[in-house]
């Protein structure tokens, strides 16, 4: 059965531990800058968001990429970067629009979450389980589109 | 039911294989113009700067893709529509018929109107076969003048800048890349360019090339208002138009591109267009627009070839998107960048460090943005925009900075989970 990360804000305290541990994973070194997850801080709220790909359905992503260097992981069901054909130019930085594809200018490639073949080291980095790999649905655009809709009816402005 | 497609790009070779997976016993047939498998013009300047072969610009990379889904492919010239006999003429080939048919031409360069831009020498950079012959003539050392600074012309600067010839850009606009850039981030790019070693005229036309037979250059270039220059190659990159000239006797409804309804199909039931070649709903304004996009072809492409097949899908439009690479400078636009009445915008920009954000906001939602030397979660400005999430308190904190665009998304979507 396939699973996806489950991101729960609320239990995230921002120890960073999961941008340590992904970049450590994919690059080598302990570079959060590199890192494929990045937790977002909100200090005024006191809260902290976790954010990666939730390797959506649409794959925005895979579909843009005009040298199919994007494929389905049929294992896992990431979407995922050959770094051998992917040319770098960006037309899957803008399509994404989760923005979870991002350009790494070292490179020259662009760069996203593999779900690290099915291991994931941000969810085993995570001290507080805010991130779990676990079978999960409404992980993906339908969520995005349901607070769309929410925020449609209920002004944001109150939250 | 034989379906026809017309064009070997992403629009045409995403149509062809959602027909295919759609209708296992329909006949589909490809037809493109070009001598080559079907390949992606957005990977040829990547081949000009060697960091590719030709393979690399594949749009498929299994040779007998195509083969293995039974699609038929034809390589020839389309010369005409009859849209009442459902025939297609052919250049150097029988006339073919078909039951639905989709017009995926794509564009073709804009040729301004220069005297002398029809000569060896010249040549614009559109097709793969135009990259072969920039190759071979932009070496080491010769001067090089590229004619406009759009799209085109800035993403291929690198490879010429790489390939260390003496680079001059001439652009009739008051700015670098202005149809995608405002004033600020086109001026910026083109100081950047500048700073690279290339020289850059801005407001200035090409009025005239001539072999130049006495000095010792190919060409001698009579611009306005400037003096002349001299060249040993010239790129021309003034712009593309959608490749309908061979549907001018069809009587199908042509304004800039292919007229197409919420289903993508033409003025003619049973003819279909997408990518390039087709003017649907810009869902931003509610106008007719072009969108020649990588991902507004793939997906007009899909959206096209499934109501081909019967199966209804409305397309809810497309909006302008581009994402450019200048030297290195990154640049990004969406959607109504230059603002509507009655609108909101917030801008930040550092000079010296060639990074600017600018928003355009109606109420409280996101309607276009532009960036410049950003890389980051960008895409999240199309998720903004495209979701019409109204921002609330989030549109004030991007107002004070808009850089923070996550914390502004994550702040309407995630945070009251």
């Amino acid at each position: 059965m396939q699973r996806s990360l489950y991101i729960s804000p609320d239990k995230c305290t921002g120890c960073l531990q999961c941008e340590m541990a992904c970049s450590y994973e994919n690059e080598g070194n302990f570079n959060p800058a590199k890192s494929r997850i990045k937790v977002f801080s909100f200090h005024s709220e006191g809260r902290f968001v976790p954010y990666t790909c939730t390797q959506c359905d649409e794959a925005w992503c895979k579909s843009a990429c005009p040298t199919e260097a994007i494929t389905l992981d049929a294992t896992t069901g990431a979407k995922i970067v050959n770094d051998g054909l992917c040319v770098g130019c960006k037309v899957c930085t803008i399509a994404c629009p989760f923005g979870t594809i991002n350009y790494n200018a070292t490179s020259g490639k662009v760069m996203k979450c593999d779900l690290c073949g099915g291991d994931p080291a941000c969810a085993k980095a995570c001290p507080t389980q805010a991130i779990t790999y676990i079978d999960a649905e409404g992980t993906g655009y339908d969520k995005m589109r349901a607070w769309a809709q929410r925020t449609d009816t209920q002004s944001a402005a109150q939250a | 039911m034989r379906y026809v497609v017309i064009g070997a790009g992403p629009a045409g070779v995403t149509a062809a294989e959602t027909l295919r997976a759609q209708d296992p016993q329909g006949e589909v047939i490809l037809i493109g113009g070009e001598p080559e498998p079907a390949y992606s013009r957005m990977a040829i300047p990547y081949f000009l700067s060697n960091k590719i072969e030709e393979q690399g610009t594949y749009l498929r990379h299994d040779t007998e893709h195509l083969d293995k889904l039974g699609i038929k492919q034809m390589r020839h010239r389309v010369t005409g529509l009859d849209a009442t006999a459902k025939k297609l003429s052919l250049e150097g080939a029988d006339p073919i018929s078909f039951d639905r048919l989709l017009l995926a031409t794509g564009s073709n360069p804009l040729k301004p109107p220069i005297e002398g831009l029809d000569q060896p020498g010249v040549h614009h950079c559109w097709t793969l076969e135009d990259a072969r012959n920039i190759v071979k003539y932009a070496e080491p050392g010769s001067r090089v003048v590229l004619l406009g600074a759009g799209f085109i012309g800035c993403i291929i600067m690198e490879a010429l800048v790489e390939r260390g010839v003496k680079l001059t850009v001439v652009e009739m606009g008051d700015r670098m890349v202005p149809r995608m850039m405002d004033q600020a981030s086109g001026n910026l790019i083109k100081q950047w360019c500048i700073d690279k070693g290339v020289t850059v005229h801005t407001s200035t036309r090409i009025l005239g090339i001539e072999a130049n037979k006495s000095g010792n250059a190919r060409f001698l270039l009579k611009c306005d208002p400037i003096d002349s220059i001299e060249a040993d190659l010239v790129v021309a990159a003034a712009g593309v138009k959608p490749a309908t000239g061979f549907l001018e006797q069809s009587g199908l409804k042509i304004a800039q591109g292919v007229v197409v309804n919420e289903y993508l199909e033409s003025s003619v039931s049973g003819i279909y267009a997408a990518g390039d070649v087709c003017e649907g709903i810009d869902w931003g304004t509610g106008e007719l627009a072009v969108h020649a996009i990588q991902p507004v072809a793939a997906e007009t492409g899909r959206i096209a070839a499934l109501n081909m097949v019967g199966k209804v899908t409305p397309y809810p439009g497309s909006m302008a998107m581009n994402v450019l690479d200048t030297l290195g400078l990154i640049s990004v636009s969406y959607g109504q960048w230059m603002g509507v009445d009655g609108g909101d915008e917030a801008h930040l920009i550092n000079e010296s460090a060639y990074r600017y954000i600018k928003l355009q906001f109606e109420e409280d939602r996101l309607i276009g943005a532009i960036t410049l030397g950003m890389t980051e979660h960008v895409g999240v400005l199309r998720g903004l925009i495209q979701s019409g999430i109204r921002l609330g308190k989030w549109k004030d904190m991007l107002m004070q900075d808009p850089t923070c665009i996550m914390e502004a998304y994550l702040g309407a979507t995630h945070l009251n989970s």
